[in-house]
């Protein structure tokens, strides 16, 4: 058998996906293309950067013993794997030694309340206004970031008052005779459910049943902070409820979240379990799945006008899933709209990376040249796939940032009034 | 005419390791200093090299494209004479074009009667001593007297943490930190006409680092790139990806492609790997560009057996049972060769010599015939290979 690790850890590697990324390391010839890519070592010296800290540190890392903190710096924004032409895994490299540096050291409450947006979620919800209200309050800001360490300028988005879920039980399914399960995440749940009410929209109009089942939180904001038992239970239990559906596709419009169901899990969590690799194969993005749809000739196309500048920014976990620009390729179908292509690869956020009082200033940096380019551009919305990036850049920005899908979703019904500004 | 191109790239190509300076001939054996009169002999001693796909022509074109391409780096030279510029250890090396940032590295003939090498204490990668004292030992091939050059060392006005390289040219991208520097440079200068700095000049606002220096120290500034990784490649990277999008060519970063699908000759398809699974990626014309040995464009079995992974087309080089390696480490490598053979257009061949598909073309380092590192000729092929069967694709489909 070829010694040589498939640099994008293909399906078949399930079982042991979590130790080939570690044994990846080896491919590294410190060429320092990571370093140069790396939107985080330019912004701190706080991270000496993804070679220095992946390939190089780790093989000094032996049990929970780690050289040093800095692996706590890295955002996990994957770029360093990317333009890696070895095939190193270094983001997955450094998401593991995070882990095992987090279980000698402890994590703090401040991340374990930030690793669980379905448990705020939950808390925020019988009491919405009172939260929200609040949470947009600077005094309870400097509470919260003194108290807890959620730095008092992030962007925190509003609860809604109703979940998504909650619509969707009362919501008759559509007739149709091909069915997709709808994986909404979080996000759409607890914050954004008029998200979820138009990807459920777009999907019928395609003549799709589309299944809600109960499901709950990935992990991945658990694994990004370091938190793997809980991270695995999470997406264990996930896989268990999305798989039930057999052979159905699974779509996800949360692009980060969609990754945790395709690859992360196996080869960040190493989490080896039949439902995952089931889930995983039939796993899409929404706008994969409908441009695949498109191809086959199958997507509808009475789409009206809409008179809009948009400036799309492809967030990195979105690149992660190595499917190119499907948004782009899809709304170029729109007509009258235009698409700017935005130039950067990250806004800094990283999830709940720029949330964090002593990480924010980073976050901010790294996102600085994307607020500049939009600002720049002026355009009547920007458009991101992945909710935390949205957050963070409307908060920096002012201005209205939608997923595409809202786009797509106003293109079917009929043009009407441009996105409006959060808040 | 439009073209709707796609790049499946396995990580981020060597750009960023590379100089920046476009290479076309510098050695065939001897040194050459003009490109296009070197080139016909060189081509008849070397009928296998990969310029023959292209022609004296496509290589004039190619760098032609190149300089509108990347016009905001300022691009200059051409195939008429080589120009000769500092190598980091204080060599002189034969280059075609230089970007803006360097123009004035060109050391041919009494190019400046004396240069100050300005390097920052603490950046372990540029000794000015060292490059200073081996430039005074170089006379430029192009005729003329000796170099002139002295070294001097400032400290850096940031923290040490900024000393590695994105960081600093981060740093010199901000005009209070040019100033510092520019500083105390100053009083080294004396008649000196040119200063060489470590090629780190900022990277999307080298423009501006770049004037501001020379504003500052009034005389002729240029980068000298060293170890990796090497800001001026870093920018070329940079503005040929712009270029690609704004065509509306799309590059796939991180993927691989993994096999290919031939019909009646044809190619339909390349697979290529997605988080979760492959996906196949329909193709009128495919370009392999998968690079040379160092790469993994081409491989070498345990047994000796070359092989060219992705394809399974037939490599000429060192057989097995041959030598692959010279135990002299500068001296003639056979694998350094290894490589497809193509026909005139640049179609690799099957084992009948054959082209192994109609719409099958290949480009750069993967090409057989060819040693970049000693014939200096690495950007050269690149460009002219791929200039030249674009322009056989393109030619083609009309």
């Amino acid at each position: 058998m070829s010694a040589r690790v498939d640099p994008m850890g293909s399906s078949d590697h399930l079982e042991s996906g979590a130790a080939l990324v570690r044994s990846s390391l080896d491919a590294c010839i410190k060429c320092t293309i990571c370093e140069s890519a790396c939107p985080f070592a330019v912004a701190t010296p706080l991270f000496p950067g993804p070679k220095t800290v992946g390939p190089q540190a780790e093989r000094f890392r032996s049990g929970l013993s780690s050289a040093d903190w800095s692996v706590d710096y890295c955002s996990g924004c994957g770029i360093c794997s990317r333009v890696c032409p070895q095939g190193v895994r270094i983001a997955e490299i450094n998401a593991q030694a995070r882990a095992r540096l987090k279980e000698r050291t402890g994590i703090p409450l401040r991340d374990q309340l930030l690793a669980r947006p379905d448990v705020m979620g939950r808390l925020g919800q019988p009491v919405a206004p009172l939260f929200n209200r609040a949470v947009e309050t600077p005094a309870v800001r400097t509470i919260m970031e003194r108290t807890l360490g959620i730095h008092r300028s992030a962007a925190i988005p509003r609860v809604s008052p109703r979940t998504f879920q909650s619509w969707s039980r009362r919501h008759p399914p559509a007739p149709g005779p091909d069915r997709v399960v709808y994986f909404h995440g979080c996000s759409v749940n607890h914050f954004e459910p008029r998200l979820g009410r138009m990807v459920v929209a777009v999907l019928e109009h395609q003549g799709l049943r589309v299944d809600v089942p109960e499901q709950g939180c990935c992990g991945l904001p658990l694994q990004s902070n370091g938190n793997f038992p809980a991270a695995r239970r999470y997406l264990t239990r996930l896989a268990h409820r999305l798989a039930a559906a057999a052979d159905v596709s699974v779509i996800a419009s949360s692009t980060s979240c969609g990754l945790m169901l395709k690859r992360e899990g196996r080869e960040i969590l190493g989490v080896d379990d039949p439902a995952l690799a089931d889930v995983s194969r039939r796993t899409w993005d929404i706008f994969e799945f409908l441009r695949d749809l498109h191809e086959r000739g199958l997507l509808r196309t009475d789409l009206q006008p809409v008179d809009l500048c948009v400036a799309y920014h492809a967030p990195c976990q979105q690149q992660n899933h190595l499917m190119g620009k499907p948004a782009i390729d899809i709304l170029s179908l729109v007509p009258g709209l235009r698409i700017i292509e935005l130039e950067r690869d990250c806004c800094g956020v990283a999830g709940t990376y720029g949330l964090k009082r002593e990480k924010h200033d980073i976050s901010m940096s790294v996102g600085e040249d994307l607020f500049h380019d939009i600002r720049g551009l002026e355009p009547d919305a920007v458009l991101c796939d992945s909710e935390t990036c949205r957050w963070q850049i409307a908060k920096a920005t002012g201005y209205p940032v939608v997923h595409p899908v809202e786009i797509l979703h106003r293109a079917y019904s009929g043009g009407g009034r441009p996105p409006r500004a959060r808040g | 005419m439009k073209v709707d191109a796609l790049v499946i790239a396995t990580g981020e190509g060597s750009l960023p390791l590379a100089t920046g300076t476009i290479d076309v001939l510098g050695y065939s054996p001897g040194l050459v200093s003009s490109p296009f009169e070197a080139l016909p002999t060189f081509l008849h001693a070397n009928p296998e090299h990969p310029y023959r796909i292209a022609g004296i022509d496509g290589v004039e074109h190619a760098l032609a494209w190149l300089a509108e391409t990347a016009e905001s780096l300022g691009y200059q030279g051409g195939l008429v004479r080589n120009r000769w510029v500092p190598t980091v250890l204080g060599g002189l090396r034969p280059t075609s074009m230089l970007p803006r940032s360097m123009v004035s590295a060109d050391l041919h003939a009494n190019a400046h009667a004396e240069i100050v090498v300005a390097g920052i204490r603490g950046y372990r990668d540029f000794h000015p001593a060292l490059l200073a004292a081996n430039l005074s030992l170089a006379t430029p091939p192009s005729g003329g007297r000796t170099i002139r050059a002295r070294a001097t060392e400032v400290e850096w006005p940031g923290n040490s943490s900024d000393l590695v390289p994105f960081r600093l040219a981060r740093r010199l991208e901000e005009a209070a930190v040019r100033r510092e520097i520019a500083n105390r440079i100053r009083p080294s200068l004396g008649g000196a006409t040119a200063v060489a700095m470590p090629a780190l000049l900022g990277r999307e606002r080298w423009d501006e680092v770049h004037r501001d220096l020379e504003g500052r120290l009034e005389r002729d500034v240029f980068e000298v790139p060293g170890l990796p990784p090497s800001l001026p490649g870093l920018r070329l990277s940079d503005c040929l990806r712009r270029a690609l999008r704004r065509a509306g060519g799309r590059l796939l970063l991180g993927s691989s492609a993994v096999s290919a699908t031939r019909v009646d000759g044809e190619v339909r398809s390349v697979t290529v790997t997605q988080a979760a699974r492959h996906t196949e990626v329909k193709a009128g014309f495919v370009i392999l560009a998968t690079g040379g040995f160092a790469a993994g464009g081409i491989a070498r079995d345990r047994d000796g057996t070359l092989r060219e992974p992705l394809l399974g087309l037939p490599v000429h080089g060192p057989q097995v049972g041959a030598e692959p390696t010279s135990p002299r480490f500068l001296g003639s490598q056979p694998l350094d060769r290894a490589g497809v053979r193509t026909d005139p257009t640049g179609r690799p061949l099957d084992t009948a010599g054959e082209p192994w598909a109609r719409n099958l073309y290949a480009a750069g380092a993967v090409l057989a015939g060819a040693v970049p590192w000693r014939e200096k000729s690495g950007e050269g092929v690149a460009l002219a290979t791929a200039w030249a069967v674009t322009g056989a694709i393109l030619g083609g489909a009309q």
